[in-house]
């Protein structure tokens, strides 16, 4: 299987007034046809890594990398022209919140359908159709009320939904899902999961899904990457995430509240120092 | 025994939005009771009420027996302080941490306000280092421990917890949880906590109300819900959830 895409030694560098900051330090990994889950807290660099294959790093921001391609396709050294024919058509991204990813003055149905004709020469009326078969392919039960709708007529979920219906409808080959359900209550999250889960197989998409919850990823994904200060401490299958080797890894799963478990009090992170050398 | 929390039907009205349709709960004192539900239940709206944040339209609050009118005084808030849900809007940017903690003390008339500062400060872990810095100095773990330090600095025997680790990191979460167990136990003090998450309810409380559009869906001891001794198809579909996704072939 030849790797959708190919990561290796990324860096990601912020020019601050006190000096560089490396958001992202060297993060190697390949990604194929397959759920791969990126974890890590805040500030551990997961999101500028999404960012960074996105092509949505802030100009200020240097990057550099052996190799960041896609399908073969040298991601440093294309032409911006070139890289907006890749966004979106080839590679989407899901952001967190609905309600600030969405234009707000926009109807849903006329952004749905400026993601299509952007990418796709069809007419108004045919890419209106696509556009209500993709809503009705995320579960919304009645897409020609909520096509017209604008974002902040729709709750969270139907947001969220909305908002995979535009990513999926170009066709990408592969999806980058920046905590795609954080901003949602957990029974929409699981709904929204599913959408996500089956549309990406029966599609065979490569989906990169960033997030902090490591106890989520591993019941979402094929094999979790897991992300401390811009590195990565640990890749393994998500179904092996019991017998995970490395401290950091073992503490955040520890550390969380469970359903049975009484423990007072929690076991909390001994962050070591040489977990970011 | 009275009962430190006692609310009885509460109606909260906005406008013409009905969020808590008569709403009754019984907190022991020392006890830690837990509100769950998912986004628009009222569990927020319940706890904001009882702070006299909300626009109670009928029904009752009582506090360690005493009956709650619509203004709260003094002596109300020298009893119940409220740690809020997002450390990053609920402390003054432009006031050191020194600061925040004066001005509870600066208006209940407290004299010993060095002293107190330095032991709230100590209590949550901070040390005296922090105490002339700035909230956008601090991580959110660490203002989040301001924020406990202020609600506790009056001592009072009632926490409002609302979503108090929700915006944080899992480590820092457990910190935050640890540290109000702690100050619970080595005070007394009666936790009122909201949280969407089942599994910190179940750590913190004894017993829990599940919400659901601004009614009370079924009373729990955390035990029950541990064991899946449930009644209510809304409380199983919230407890599935918090397994985590299944994936249906």
């Amino acid at each position: 299987m030849s790797a959708l895409l190919d990561v290796d030694d990324l860096r990601v560098t912020f020019p601050t007034r006190t000096g560089l900051i490396e958001a992202v330090r060297g993060v190697s990994f390949s990604l194929g046809r397959e759920r791969l889950g990126i974890v890590g807290e805040s500030g551990s660099g997961k999101s500028q890594t999404g960012r960074a294959i996105m092509g949505l790093t802030p100009p200020q921001a240097r990057i550099s990398a052996n190799k960041l391609a896609f399908d073969g396709i040298d991601l440093l050294s294309v032409s911006p022209r070139e890289r907006r024919k890749l966004r979106g058509k080839r590679i989407a991204m899901i952001l967190q919140d609905p309600k600030y990813s969405l234009d707000p003055v926009i109807s849903i149905g006329r952004q749905i359908v400026e993601t299509l004709r952007t990418h796709e020469k069809v007419g108004k009326a045919e890419a209106r159709d696509r556009a209500l078969a993709m809503l009705e392919a995320v579960q919304i039960r009645d897409p020609s009320r909520v096509f017209n709708l604008h974002p902040h007529e729709v709750s969270g979920g139907m947001g969220q939904r909305a908002m995979i219906a535009m990513m999926l409808i170009a066709g990408p080959e592969m999806m980058i899902a920046d905590e795609p359900t954080s901003a949602l209550d957990v029974t929409v999250q699981l709904d929204v999961l599913g959408i996500l889960d089956r549309l990406v197989s029966e599609r065979g998409m490569g989906l990169i899904f960033i997030s902090h919850d490591l106890r989520l990823v591993s019941s979402f994904c094929d094999r979790v990457i897991v992300m401390y200060a811009g590195k990565v401490v640990e890749q393994l299958k998500a179904s092996e995430l019991g017998h995970a080797q490395h401290p950091y890894t073992r503490g955040l799963l520890n550390c969380m509240p469970k359903i049975g478990a009484d423990r007072h009090p929690l076991p909390v992170l001994d962050r070591k120092p040489e977990w970011a050398a | 025994m009275t009962s430190a929390i006692a609310v009885d039907r509460l109606e909260v009205i906005f406008d013409r939005f009905r969020a808590l349709k008569g709403v009754s709960l019984d907190v022991q004192p020392g006890e830690s009771f837990g509100l769950v539900g998912e986004s628009g239940s009222g569990k927020s709206t319940l706890l904001r009420a009882i702070a006299g944040l909300a626009p109670v339209a009928s029904g009752g609050i009582a506090v360690n027996g005493k009956t709650l009118g619509a203004r709260r005084d003094k002596a109300f808030y020298r009893e119940v302080q409220m740690v809020f849900q997002d450390p990053y809007g609920s402390l003054h940017p432009r006031q050191t941490v020194d600061r925040l903690l004066q001005e509870p003390l600066a208006i209940h008339g407290f004299a010993d306000g060095e002293k107190r500062i330095q032991r709230a400060l100590d209590e949550v872990g901070l040390g005296n280092g922090f105490r002339f810095r700035y909230s956008h100095q601090l991580s959110g773990g660490q203002r989040q421990r301001v924020a406990i330090a202020r609600a506790l600095i009056l001592e009072p025997s009632i926490l409002l917890l609302d979503e108090p680790t929700s915006a944080l990191d899992a480590s820092v979460q457990a910190e935050v949880l640890n540290l109000l167990e702690e100050v619970r136990k080595r005070r007394k003090l009666t936790f009122l906590m909201v949280s969407h998450d089942l599994a910190i309810i179940t750590h913190m409380c004894e017993r829990l109300m599940v919400m659901q559009s601004g009614e009370a869906v079924e009373n729990l001891a955390a035990a029950e819900l541990v064991e899946r001794r449930v009644t209510k198809d809304y409380t199983r579909n919230l407890l599935r959830a918090s397994d985590g996704f299944v994936r249906t072939a």
